[in-house]
C-alpha cells in the first residue's frame, strides 16, 4: 500500500485484517506440513494435533468475517480498499477449506495404521510443491506481488500432472497387489486432498492479482491469465 | 478513454481541451470529455479541483466573474456554445442549474416555478401555466407535498423540500441538461436520499451533472465519474470501474481516502 | 485537571468578575448619561415651546369708522394701541376698502394681543411692557376681557417681524418644496448609480476609486455643499437664489452619497444565490435585478432614502450659503420663489431677541423633531413590513 490512509484507524484495521489473514493463512501452512509428516513419520500425536487445531483455523475465520463485515459497514472501503476486503472475504473460505482437506489428510493418516502406505515418495514430492504453491499465493497476498500470483497460476499445471501420474502409480500398484487397495485408495485420496489445496492457493493467487490489479483471471486459463498479468496481453 | 464503450450512446456535451484562467491563475488545464445524453455524471475530486468551475462553464454562469476567461470547445448537441452568436439566457434554458444551497425565491411556491416559463414566454398564465406548474412539480417529487399551499412562500419548506422545489423551477423552463452544483450538502441524510431518487428518475429524460463532494454519492447516483484534480481530468471513466478499480494512483488514493 | 470544579472563587477569577462587572457599570453609565441629556433636552424644548401653542387674546370694541382707512391706530380706544397686536391693526384699512359696508359700524371683538402682553400673561416679565400698560392689562383680565387660545396662526402664516405673528407656513412650504426636490433628484440617481455600481460595473481601478470618493463625500462637512451648490446651481446654470430649485437641488447632492451607500449595502445584503438562481433560469442582468434584486433591496434603499431626506430636512448649513437662511414672510408658490426652511425658520428665529420669537424656536424645534420622527418611524416601519426572509 502506497500511501496512508487519512483515517489511520481505518489503516490500523486494515492492517489488522491483513495480519490475521496470514496468521491463518501459517497455521493453515502448518497444518498440512504437519499432516503430510504425520504420514511420513507414522506419527499419530501429529494428526490428533492436526485435527484438533483445525477448530483454531475455523476461530480466525469466524473472527476474520466480523472484522471484514465490520470494515465494509462503517468504511464503505472503494477502489483497492474494496478490492483487498473482498479479496479477504474469499480468501478466508479458501483458507478454511485448506485447513479441512489438512485435516482429512490426517484423518486418512490415522487409517493407515492397519495399511501402511507404499511408495510414499511421490506423496512428499506432490506435497512439497502444493506446499511451494501454497507459500507462492500467500507471499503474493502479503506482499502485493502478481509475480508470485502469476507462478503460483502456473505452478498448479504441475501439480495436476504430478497427481494424475500418482494415480496412475497407484492404480498399478492395486491391480499388481489387491492387498493394497484399501492402503492406495487411502493414498490417492490424500493426493486428492493435496491437488484441491493446490487449487485453492490457485483461488487465492487469482483474488491477488484481482485485489492488486483490479482486473480478474479466474476461469480464462493459466496461460491467459499469466499473459494478461506480466502484460503480455489487456485483460478483458 | 472510453470511446468504445460509447459507441451507441449520444454525447450530449462534447468538451475539447477546455482551458479556463481567472486572471493570471489557470483553474482548468485542457479538458476533454464526453458527457452521455441521458446519463448522470459525477464529477469529484478535492476543493479547489476545477469541478465546480467547470461544471459551470457549461451554462456559462462563469460568465458573471468578469476576470475569468474561457478557450476551446463545449459542444452542446455539436453546437458551440461559446460561440460568439450564442445567447446566453436561451443557453441557460437549456442547460439549468440547481445550486448547492437551496435558494428558493422568497415568494410562492407557484410564482418560483412559474417565474422563468414567463419570462421565456413558454406557456400563458392561467390554466396552461397552472399545469406546467403542477407537472414540473410532479416531476420533482414534490407536488403531493405541496399542493394545499400553492400559494405560501417558497423559502419556508424545509431545506430538502426547497432544493426539491429548485429542480422543479428548473425542470419548468424544460432544459435538456441539469447541472447540480453539491445539490445535497446543506441537507440531512433523509433529503439527501430523496434527491438522489429523483435524480435516478430525472435521467430518463434529462442528462445530469452533478458536482459532489461526497464520493459515496458520486457512487451512488452516477453512471459515469470524472476526478479531477488542480485544473486537470485526472481520470474519467464509468463510476463502477471509478470505484473498484481506478487507473490512476491520484484517483486510487482520493477513492480510498488517502489523500493528502 | 479539575481546576474548573474549585468550589471556592480563586482570586483571578474574582478579579475577573470583578472587571466583568465595572466594564457592564461604564456601558449603564453612559447610556444613563445620554438618556438623561435626551430627556433634559426634550423636557427644556416642550417646555418652552407649549406656550407658543397658545396666543393670548383680549375683547377690545373696534370702530370702522372712515379715519381708519388712512390711520389704522383710531379704531380703537388710545389705551389699548400698545396691548393689540400691531399686525392687526395694519390689516384694518385693507378690509375696509374690501368691505365699504362695514364702515361707520363698531364691533366688540376678540383681537390678538401684542406679543409683550401675551408674554405677560404668560407670566414672562413682557420684554419691557410699561407699567401703565401692564395696570391695564390686569384691569382687562379681571373684567374677563383676557383669554388664551389656540395659536393656529403659527401654522397658517409665514415669519413676521411682529412676533405674534410669526408663523412655520412658510419655512414647511419650503421644506416641502426643497425635500421633493431633493427625493425627485436624489432618490433615481442614487439608487441608479447604486445598482450599476453593484450590479455591472466590472471591479477595476475606476469603480474602486468611484467607490471611495462616494464614502468620502459622505464624510465631507455638509458647508462645501453649500459652496459647490452656489457654484454650479447658481453662478453656473443660473438657478434663481433662494428658491427651493437651488436648495433641493444643492441638498439632494450633500444626500446622493448617502443614498448610494444605504443602496449599495441593501443590495449586497441580497444573497447571491438569488442572483445565481435568477440568472441559472435565463434571466438577462435587467430582469434579474428588477425582479428580484430590487425588491429584495427595496426595505433597505427606503430605509437608507428616507434616513437620508430626514437628513437633508434637518440640514442648515448649505442653506446659508445659497441664501434660503432668508426672511420670507410669504410661502412660495413655485419652486422658482425664494424660500426658506423649517431649520433655516428656527435658526433666524434663534437670532431674535424678543422672548416671543424664543418661544417659537422651541415650537419651531418641536415640529421639525416631530416631522423627523416621523419620517424615521416610517422607515422603520417600512423596512419591518417589506423584510423578506430567506
Amino acid at each position: 500500500m502506497p500511501t496512508e490512509h487519512t483515517i489511520k484507524r481505518f489503516e490500523g484495521e486494515l492492517n489488522d485484517l491483513k495480519e490475521k489473514i496470514l496468521e491463518m493463512g501459517g497455521l493453515v501452512e502448518k497444518a498440512i506440513k504437519r499432516s503430510i509428516n504425520s504420514l511420513l513419520k507414522h506419527d499419530t500425536d501429529r494428526a490428533h494435533k492436526v485435527i484438533e487445531r483445525e477448530s483454531n483455523i475455523n476461530d480466525l475465520e469466524l473472527e476474520i468475517d466480523e472484522m471484514t463485515r465490520t470494515i465494509l459497514a462503517l468504511r464503505q472501503p472503494a477502489a483497492s480498499d474494496l478490492r483487498f476486503v473482498i479479496t479477504s472475504i474469499k480468501l478466508v473460505t479458501d483458507l478454511e477449506r485448506m485447513g479441512d482437506l489438512a485435516e482429512g489428510i490426517a484423518e486418512k493418516m490415522l487409517e493407515t495404521r492397519d495399511h501402511p502406505l507404499i511408495q510414499i515418495n511421490s506423496l512428499q514430492s506432490l506435497s512439497d510443491l502444493v506446499l511451494v504453491q501454497l507459500k507462492l499465493s500467500l507471499d503474493a497476498f502479503s506482499r502485493y506481488d502478481i509475480e508470485a500470483a502469476a507462478q503460483c497460476i502456473e505452478g498448479d499445471k504441475k501439480v495436476n500432472t504430478m497427481y494424475k501420474a500418482m494415480q496412475r502409480e497407484y492404480l498399478t500398484y492395486m491391480i499388481e497387489d489387491p492387498r493394497q487397495i484399501t492402503a492406495g485408495l487411502i493414498a490417492t485420496n490424500i493426493a486428492k486432498n493435496l491437488e484441491r489445496i493446490g487449487d485453492h492457493a490457485v483461488n487465492v493467487a487469482e483474488m491477488v492479482i484481482y485485489m492488486v490489479k483490479g482486473y480478474e483471471v479466474r476461469h480464462i486459463g493459466r496461460k491467459a491469465a499469466a499473459a494478461i498479468v506480466r502484460g503480455e496481453s489487456a485483460p478483458k | 478513454m472510453s470511446t468504445e464503450k460509447n459507441n451507441q450512446l449520444e454525447n450530449k456535451i462534447t468538451v475539447r481541451d477546455l482551458k479556463l484562467w481567472y486572471g493570471d491563475f489557470q483553474a482548468l488545464n485542457g479538458l476533454d470529455l464526453d458527457i452521455l445524453e441521458g446519463k448522470v455524471t459525477a464529477f469529484i475530486g478535492p476543493s479547489g479541483c476545477g469541478k465546480s468551475t467547470f461544471l459551470r462553464t457549461l451554462n456559462r454562469m462563469n460568465d458573471r466573474i468578469p476576470s475569468c476567461r474561457v478557450e476551446g470547445e463545449i459542444l452542446l448537441d455539436g453546437t458551440d456554445i461559446y460561440a460568439p452568436e450564442v445567447d446566453v439566457v436561451q443557453l441557460r434554458t437549456h442547460v439549468g442549474m440547481v445550486f448547492q444551497k437551496p435558494n428558493p425565491f422568497p415568494k410562492s411556491i407557484y410564482e418560483n416555478i412559474a417565474y422563468a416559463p414567463r419570462i421565456h414566454s413558454l406557456v400563458n398564465d392561467g390554466p396552461e401555466m397552472d399545469e406546467l406548474v403542477e407537472t414540473s412539480l410532479r416531476k420533482a417529487s414534490i407536488w403531493n407535498e405541496v399542493k394545499d399551499k400553492l400559494q405560501q412562500p417558497g423559502t419556508a419548506l424545509s431545506g430538502g423540500q426547497q432544493q426539491r422545489l429548485c429542480i422543479a423551477r428548473t425542470i419548468a423552463v424544460q432544459p435538456d441538461v441539469i447541472l447540480m452544483d453539491e445539490p445535497c450538502s446543506a441537507l440531512d441524510p433523509i433529503a439527501t436520499a430523496k434527491i438522489e431518487e429523483l435524480m435516478d428518475e430525472l435521467k430518463q429524460e434529462y442528462t445530469i451533472v452533478i458536482v459532489t463532494h461526497n464520493m459515496q454519492q458520486a457512487a451512488r447516483v452516477s453512471d459515469y465519474t470524472a476526478y479531477f484534480y488542480l485544473g486537470d481530468l485526472i481520470e474519467f471513466a464509468d463510476t463502477h470501474t471509478i470505484f473498484t478499480a481506478p487507473t490512476h494512483q491520484k484517483t486510487e488514493d482520493y477513492i480510498t481516502g488517502r489523500f493528502g | 485537571m479539575s481546576n474548573f470544579m474549585n468550589t471556592g472563587k480563586n482570586p483571578r477569577q474574582k478579579q475577573r468578575e470583578r472587571a466583568d462587572t465595572r466594564f457592564r457599570l461604564y456601558g449603564l453609565t453612559a447610556l444613563g448619561l445620554a438618556m438623561a441629556f435626551l430627556v433634559f433636552f426634550f423636557i427644556d424644548i416642550i417646555g418652552q415651546a407649549i406656550p407658543a401653542f397658545h396666543v393670548t387674546e383680549v375683547k377690545v370694541t373696534v370702530h370702522y369708522s372712515d379715519a381708519v382707512k388712512s390711520n389704522y391706530n383710531k379704531a380703537i380706544d388710545h389705551k389699548l394701541r400698545r396691548i393689540v397686536s400691531r399686525g392687526w391693526l395694519r390689516a384694518l384699512p385693507a378690509q375696509l376698502k374690501a368691505h365699504p359696508d362695514m364702515i361707520g359700524t363698531s364691533a366688540e371683538l376678540w383681537v390678538p394681543t401684542d406679543s409683550r402682553v401675551d408674554q405677560y400673561i404668560k407670566g414672562h416679565d413682557g420684554n419691557g411692557l410699561k407699567p401703565k400698560y401692564q395696570h391695564i392689562v390686569d384691569a382687562m383680565q379681571k373684567d374677563g376681557r383676557v383669554r388664551q387660545v389656540f395659536n393656529t396662526g403659527f401654522f397658517t402664516s409665514g415669519d413676521s417681524k411682529l412676533p405674534e405673528q410669526a408663523g412655520i407656513l412658510a419655512a414647511a412650504v419650503g421644506s416641502v418644496f426643497t425635500l421633493l426636490l431633493t427625493m425627485l433628484v436624489a432618490v433615481p440617481i442614487g439608487v441608479m448609480t447604486a445598482i450599476y455600481l453593484e450590479e455591472f460595473a466590472e471591479d477595476s481601478k475606476l469603480t474602486r476609486l468611484i467607490e471611495v470618493n462616494i464614502n468620502n463625500l459622505a464624510a465631507i462637512p455638509s458647508i462645501l455643499y453649500g459652496l459647490l451648490g452656489l457654484a454650479i446651481f447658481i453662478n453656473f446654470m443660473g438657478v434663481p437664489r433662494s428658491s427651493a430649485l437651488a436648495g433641493g437641488l444643492t441638498l439632494a447632492l450633500m444626500t446622493l452619497p448617502i443614498i448610494i451607500i444605504a443602496t449599495r449595502a441593501a443590495l449586497r445584503a441580497v444573497p447571491e444565490s438569488i442572483r445565481e438562481a435568477a440568472y441559472g433560469l435565463g434571466a438577462s442582468s435587467l430582469q434579474t435585478v428588477w425582479h428580484h434584486v430590487l425588491p429584495l433591496a427595496m426595505p433597505g434603499i427606503l430605509t437608507g432614502s428616507i434616513i437620508g431626506l430626514a437628513q437633508a430636512m434637518g440640514e442648515t448649513a448649505p442653506l446659508i450659503i445659497i441664501g434660503m437662511m432668508a426672511y420670507i414672510p410669504e410661502p412660495p408658490t413655485s419652486i422658482l420663489d425664494a424660500a426658506t426652511v423649517l431649520p433655516a425658520q428656527v435658526y433666524t428665529w434663534s437670532t431674535e431677541s424678543l422672548h416671543g420669537y424664543t418661544e417659537r424656536t422651541a415650537a419651531g424645534i418641536l415640529v421639525l423633531l416631530t416631522v423627523l420622527l416621523s419620517l424615521n418611524a416610517i422607515a422603520v416601519t417600512l423596512r419591518n413590513r417589506m423584510q423578506q426572509h430567506w
